[in-house]
């Protein structure tokens, strides 16, 4: 059994598909990522989960239960973070917390050590009397990461909770994901950041309204079907000139110190120092590289425009 | 980067408010073509830097000049220096395409036939005929940012400022994105890119990292691995700001 379990699952907006049958299952403490640009239907998806939104075609299971159909015993199981800040700005940490409480009606007895648990867990102990609205980007999503913990949850769903926060919470608050996980707690999270995969045990690739690629980060970087090399030298642009014209070269990016090629076949030393020399010497450096989950991104989803 | 022009120079720069130095004794050298990225968490003192060089606010000690002009006496005409384009703030939504064009180039002061010249230039490029006359808020995300960076490329500017550009878009919309940008650069236009997203610092030539006001660090990606020794530089970046930083 799977906490979550996604089986053809559409949604449409009008005569506009925002999710294309969707199936996958999340295993009991899992850390899962769905990863995707803007606009690929994470959010749809997500609010689907969390009975937000009644599907149009497929089911959406959580613990066996179809969600639409068990809404308000799903929401006591379930924590939601949503994409934008949905906090109270004019209340304080503390009273933000407490007003949660009270929704989910967690009981008074317990109530004091579940904050104190928290507090401590988000290290927001210190601002409790600050408002909502005057905490930093980082400090306000760990508010809401606190609220959407405040009942205890056996599954915690997180729409894009890194969105515009700076790279040091960011690492925290993925630092919190990793610990929530260890008390044995389902996460699904989505993210358009595709650096961000690698935090996550298994990640889905979506893309318009598609999942075009699942399994754990490593298997999807050892599914990338192509050697790929990062390629130094003296000046960029002819080196680019020069391996476009190559018929085995699968494909090409320039970065900010190397350039990154994928090739059909995969070329051999003496592939390349005659190549170093054709080039006048302007090509001085080339290393296998692992492919990056962008990489994988942009070869897995090349099918389906 | 052919022509090794210096085309920012700050030395001592500084700035406090109050009691609090935002920016504490940064100086740098930035060569013309160069793509230049800044990475640092918030309040590292990023943005009060990067006002300062686009003449917005003025420094507390120190001296800069940007593209010759004092940052201090010349801010004025710094400002028809530079472009700036985020990828979330630049373009009215409802506005069309047309019309968006319209409107920044009227700010940049072009006359009737050069924004006419511009509209043109600036769909067939991007290909977006098809979309002249559509609300900005219709187009898909990858067009969008390309039409905001034509937009602040409108009056040719020597310095063009990119704010987080790509974070979220379409991996593949933002590759292409990147290629405009190397082709800019390599005809000589100077880019600062300020980011949260460490993957979107590697496009940069060289990337600075700043922590409590001061430049911890100024290298490439590449250089900045192999000194931290670190494989990635999410943990060269990690590595600065807990070990080193604070």
């Amino acid at each position: 059994m799977d906490a979550i379990q996604i089986d053809n699952f559409q949604k449409q907006y009008g005569s506009r598909y925002a999710v294309k049958g969707v199936s996958f299952s999340i295993h009991f403490g899992e850390l899962f990522g769905l990863i995707g640009p803007d606009g690929a239907g994470k959010t749809t998806l997500i609010r689907s989960v969390c009975s937000l939104l009644p599907p149009d075609g497929g089911i959406i299971k959580i613990n066996e239960m179809d969600v639409y159909q068990n809404i308000s015993a799903i929401r006591n199981i379930l924590g939601y973070m949503p994409q934008h800040f949905s906090l109270y700005q004019d209340l304080s940490v503390e009273q933000n917390l407490h007003f949660f409480a009270d929704l989910y009606q967690v009981p008074q007895v317990s109530l004091k050590d579940k904050l104190e648990q928290l507090y401590h867990f988000s290290r927001l102990e210190p601002f409790k009397k600050r408002k909502a609205g005057a905490l930093s980007g980082g400090m306000k999503q760990k508010l809401a990461l606190s609220c959407a913990l405040i009942h205890t949850p056996e599954v915690l769903i997180l729409d894009e909770p890194t969105y515009g926060i700076d790279p040091v919470s960011r690492q925290e608050l993925w630092e919190m994901l990793h610990t929530l996980q260890k008390e044995n707690i389902t996460i699904l999270v989505s993210t358009a950041y595709m650096e961000e995969a690698d935090q996550c045990d298994r990640i889905a690739l979506m893309h318009q309204g598609k999942i075009s690629s699942l399994g754990s980060p490593s298997q999807l970087k050892n599914a990338y079907p192509y050697p790929l090399y990062r390629v130094s030298g003296r000046d960029f642009f002819p080196l680019k000139k020069f391996f476009l014209k190559l018929p085995q070269v699968h494909s090409i990016q320039l970065f900010g110190d190397s350039i990154h090629i994928s090739f059909a076949q995969k070329p051999n030393e003496t592939d390349w120092e005659h190549w170093k020399k054709k080039t006048n010497h302007i090509l001085t450096e080339w290393n296998l590289l692992s492919p990056s989950i962008e990489d994988c991104f942009i070869e897995f989803t090349r099918n389906s425009r | 980067m052919k022509s090794p022009d210096i085309i920012v120079k700050t030395e001592n720069l500084t700035r406090q408010f109050g009691r609090f130095t935002a920016v504490n004794q940064v100086s740098i050298r930035i060569n013309r073509g160069e793509i230049f990225g800044f990475l640092g968490a918030n309040g590292a003192g990023k943005t009060t830097l990067i006002r300062m060089l686009c003449g917005l606010l003025k420094p507390s000690s120190g001296e800069a000049t940007v593209a010759g002009l004092d940052i201090k006496r010349e801010s004025e005409k710094i400002k028809q220096k530079i472009g700036y384009m985020s990828q979330h703030f630049s373009l009215y939504n409802d506005l069309t395409v047309k019309e968006n064009i319209e409107f920044y180039a009227g700010i940049y002061g072009l006359n009737r036939k050069q924004i006419f010249q511009k509209q043109n230039e600036i769909s067939k490029q991007l290909q977006m005929e098809p979309y002249l006359d559509s609300r900005t808020s219709d187009l898909p995300l990858g067009l969008k940012q390309r039409l905001a960076l034509a937009t602040a490329l409108l009056h040719n500017p020597p310095i063009l400022f990119l704010d987080e550009p790509t974070s979220g878009v379409d991996p593949r919309a933002r590759r292409s994105f990147w290629e405009l940008i190397y082709q800019k650069a390599a005809q000589g236009t100077t880019i600062f890119v300020t980011t949260h997203f460490i993957d979107e610092s590697e496009y940069c030539h060289r990337l600075s990292i700043m922590d409590n006001g001061r430049m911890i660090a100024i290298d490439t990606p590449e250089s900045m691995k192999k000194r931290y020794k670190k494989k990635s530089m999410q943990e060269v970046f990690g590595f600065l700001i807990r070990e080193k930083g604070i």
